[in-house]
């Protein structure tokens, strides 16, 4: 007795939130020592297994790790997107469950799990149900090349890059199955808004891309994060600081084909909830709606990831190196992605198309073009 | 004997629905509404589209109809008062307003100089209300979310303004025909004193963080063009009109409540980044009518007379001669009217309520075809319409 109810809520609350800001701190930990948890484990496998069994062991465990990794990832992102959310807003947003509102996402993905499924009348229930599943296994099946640190990667695929190019668009199917499975009107726009616009801005990021493989000479993601490591500082080889300002343009416009890929305002078109309610998601509901969310904040990761390993130097960074490194520069992109939604209004349809093929794509080639030619004179 | 179908056969929604069998190829029809996020309320909107492309818009009201003017033939004059501030619910000052000051003009009642300046102080903190939160809901529609809370922020400072003068901080019950239900608290106008000191520069932070953004720009400027002539072939009024380049405003051309004592400008829609009348220029006219408000409320302080007793010529009984009247009054939506035919009994035998809203919202069809999905909800809300202003 003694202590009232609500004092006695907001005790336990804060106590549970020990163990979630201490895993936070731990995860940083063992994300700093990842390497080398990574070569004990592999020095295990490969005294107790056979070479493909410990290779087949070692390649489970890096692919559990970043499924772990991708889905409590946004437990994190989306209680500081709160949290960014209402300082700019000049509010303090989720303060009661938890310190600060660290529990909020439990709390919300609880509410979630437990909500009612909810398939509408008229539903092509097949698809309806598939529709998620894709979404997040483009987001999720992304993280297979992106590197963490040297030898530090599940798949150290020769094409990293064309797999990048490949996987991100995985999305855009599952979205317009979401769209048109939904039998909602509103899904259907959301749906080809978002079919229109991921179609239209793989172009621009692709060109991008291929302006730093130009540079590199090779689509493999870890040497193109080796051809920018020394330098002063460890920084000076990055390559938005080469190329006399050229890949600076090429970063900013990656960045912002990025943000429409990932549907994050001022792109956030298909879902634009002042127009379509909530658009491809409209009728999805409890998990299948988390889902999406899921993917989303999986997708912003990712995005951001690859805009670190293209222009940040990867997992090479100023004075370090390693994968805490790689985290922290990812989450500092996320915050700007974030600080950006939450500062501009949305473009309407026509006028994000415009400024993907009249502004984006002239200017990928330009960069394209001025990344080759510098190259072929030996800049 | 015409073969079309009499109005009084049909469901009213039937008589104006788009028919499937009108529909040309690649052309669908679209139901924005009553339930979606950003139609101000329960306007339902039938858009005949194609794919993008808004060929026709259909806009069905009624469905917040509360029969205000029904109800107002069987309740006494001063019953009505509190059924006027559901009308515009979030310029709920400007309504009783209007109300008591036709009332008066019925019974023949001079007010005082201390109400009349504390009906102008209170009107033009509506003003500011209520337009910070069309503002803040525009940005809203068009997307950025951080301008709402930040003109919410300052909303709630004049709904506590509002609260300590008369206890309720959306629908007052504050204007009784003869007078005012509260004096002015002790030390009020220092608070507001206080409040417009921090406000002003709020306004050119509102510039700053939405009205001159070229995404918000782009996206409002070139759509929703009302020319001149429109606007006035289809009588709006208030910032609507304004917006279109027009110098009319009922406290300067009709005054009431002493506003010729006061020195103010009329903002009008300059057409800055695009044609004038664009759904920016009326967005843009509300943010400089704040700033006028504001000049307004400093001089209706200083000149507010310490004499003078709120409840001096309220009458007992409310009971006019018969005859008709009608008067209006600038609300922050416009120019709101009523006109009440009394038959010399305690309870009025018609009364009529002319609505800002519901004009502007008449002008929709016309300025929303050809537009763009998005922009039906940029349209809407640079109308700034409130539905139980509309369906009454």
């Amino acid at each position: 007795m003694g202590l009232q109810r609500p004092a006695l809520e907001a005790k336990i609350s804060n106590l549970l939130s020990i163990p979630v800001v201490a895993g936070a701190a731990g995860a940083l930990v063992v994300c700093a020592l990842l390497p080398q948890i990574a070569e004990l484990i592999r020095e295990q496998l490969s005294a107790n297994f056979s070479p493909t069994m410990a290779k087949l062991a070692a390649t489970a465990i890096g692919v559990g790790a970043v499924v772990f990794l991708i889905t409590q990832l946004p437990i994190f992102l989306i209680w500081w997107e709160r949290k960014i959310a209402a300082h700019i807003q000049d509010r303090l947003g989720p303060m009661r469950v938890g310190w600060h509102g660290v529990l909020q996402s439990f709390a919300d993905g609880l509410k979630l799990l437990f909500k009612e499924d909810i398939i509408a009348d008229g539903a092509d229930r097949f698809l309806f149900k598939l529709a998620p599943f894709l979404v997040v296994m483009g987001a999720f099946s992304a993280f297979a090349v992106l590197p963490w640190a040297d030898g530090l990667v599940i798949s150290d695929l020769n094409i990293g890059v064309l797999y990048v190019i490949a996987i991100t668009s995985f999305g855009a199917i599952g979205i317009l199955m979401a769209g048109w499975a939904s039998n909602n009107k509103y899904a259907l726009y959301g749906g080809m808004r978002s079919a229109a616009q991921m179609v239209s801005y793989e172009i621009p990021t692709a060109i991008i891309i291929l302006s730093v493989v130009v540079q590199v000479g090779s689509l493999n993601l870890q040497d193109i994060i080796a051809a920018q490591q020394g330098g002063f500082g460890d920084f000076q080889n990055w390559f938005i600081f080469r190329a006399w300002g050229l890949n600076v343009i090429g970063f900013v416009s990656f960045f912002i084909c990025g943000l429409a890929e990932t549907n994050r305002n001022p792109f956030d078109i298909p879902e634009a909830e002042s127009e379509l309610v909530a658009g491809y998601h409209t009728e999805y509901s409890g998990m299948r709606f988390a889902l999406f969310f899921l993917a989303e904040y999986g997708a912003m990761f990712f995005v951001a990831g690859v805009a670190v390993v293209l222009f940040l130097g990867g997992w090479s960074g100023p004075v370090f190196s390693g994968p805490l490194v790689f985290f922290l520069k990812i989450l500092a992109i996320v915050f700007v992605q974030m600080w950006i939604r939450w500062t501009l209004p949305r473009l309407r349809v026509d006028q994000m198309m415009a400024l993907c093929w009249k502004y984006l794509i002239p200017i990928a080639f330009v960069v394209l073009m001025g990344a080759a030619v510098l190259q072929a004179s030996g800049g | 004997m015409s073969t079309q179908p009499q109005y009084k056969d049909l469901e009213p929604d039937e008589a104006y629905a788009f028919k499937l069998e009108d529909l040309e190829e690649d052309e669908m029809i679209l139901n924005m509404g009553p339930q979606h996020p950003s139609t101000h309320g329960v306007l339902r909107i039938e858009l005949k589209t194609d794919g993008e492309i808004v060929k026709d818009a259909q806009p069905h009201i009624g469905y917040l109809h509360r029969n205000f003017e029904k109800h107002a033939e069987n309740i006494d004059y001063q019953g009505i008062i509190p059924f006027t501030d559901r009308l515009d619910y979030v310029g709920s000052m400007g309504n009783s307003l209007s109300f008591a000051f036709v009332g008066e003009k019925l019974m023949g009642i001079e007010v005082n100089e201390r109400v009349q300046s504390i009906r102008v102080l209170t009107a033009e903190l509506q003003r500011i209300a209520s337009h910070l939160l069309a503002l803040g809901t525009y940005g809203l529609d068009i997307g950025a979310f951080t301008p709402f809370l930040h003109a919410f922020r300052e909303r709630e400072k004049v709904l506590d303004l509002f609260e300590w003068l008369c206890g309720a901080r959306l629908l007052y019950n504050f204007n009784w025909i003869g007078g005012v239900s509260h004096d002015l608290p002790d030390q009020w106008t220092d608070r507001v004193k206080v409040f417009l000191d921090q406000f002003e520069p709020v306004i050119d932070e509102l510039h700053n963080l939405l009205s001159y953004n070229k995404i918000f720009t782009k996206r409002t400027a070139t759509i929703g063009i009302i020319p001149p002539e429109l606007a006035i072939g289809y009588a709006l009024t208030g910032p609507n009109l304004r917006g279109s380049g027009i110098k009319w405003d009922t406290r300067k051309e009709d005054p009431y409540c002493g506003y010729e004592k006061y020195a103010f400008d009329v903002p009008v829609g300059q057409g800055r980044f695009g044609p004038i009348g664009s759904c920016w220029d009326r967005y843009y006219v509300r943010v400089e009518e704040m700033r006028q408000s504001v000049r307004i409320l400093r001089q209706a302080i200083e000149k507010l007379p310490t004499e003078g007793d709120v409840h001096e010529t309220v009458p007992k009984r409310v009971k006019p001669k018969p005859g008709e009247v009608y008067a209006r009054t600038e609300a922050p939506r416009g120019e709101l009217g009523f006109y009440i035919v009394s038959d010399g009994g305690l309870i009025p035998m018609r009364v009529k309520a002319r609505s800002p809203c519901f004009v502007a919202m008449s002008i929709f069809r016309e300025i929303a075809k050809g537009e763009m999905i998005a922009d039906m909800v940029a349209i809407i809300g640079s109308l700034d319409i409130v539905l139980g202003e509309i369906d009454r």
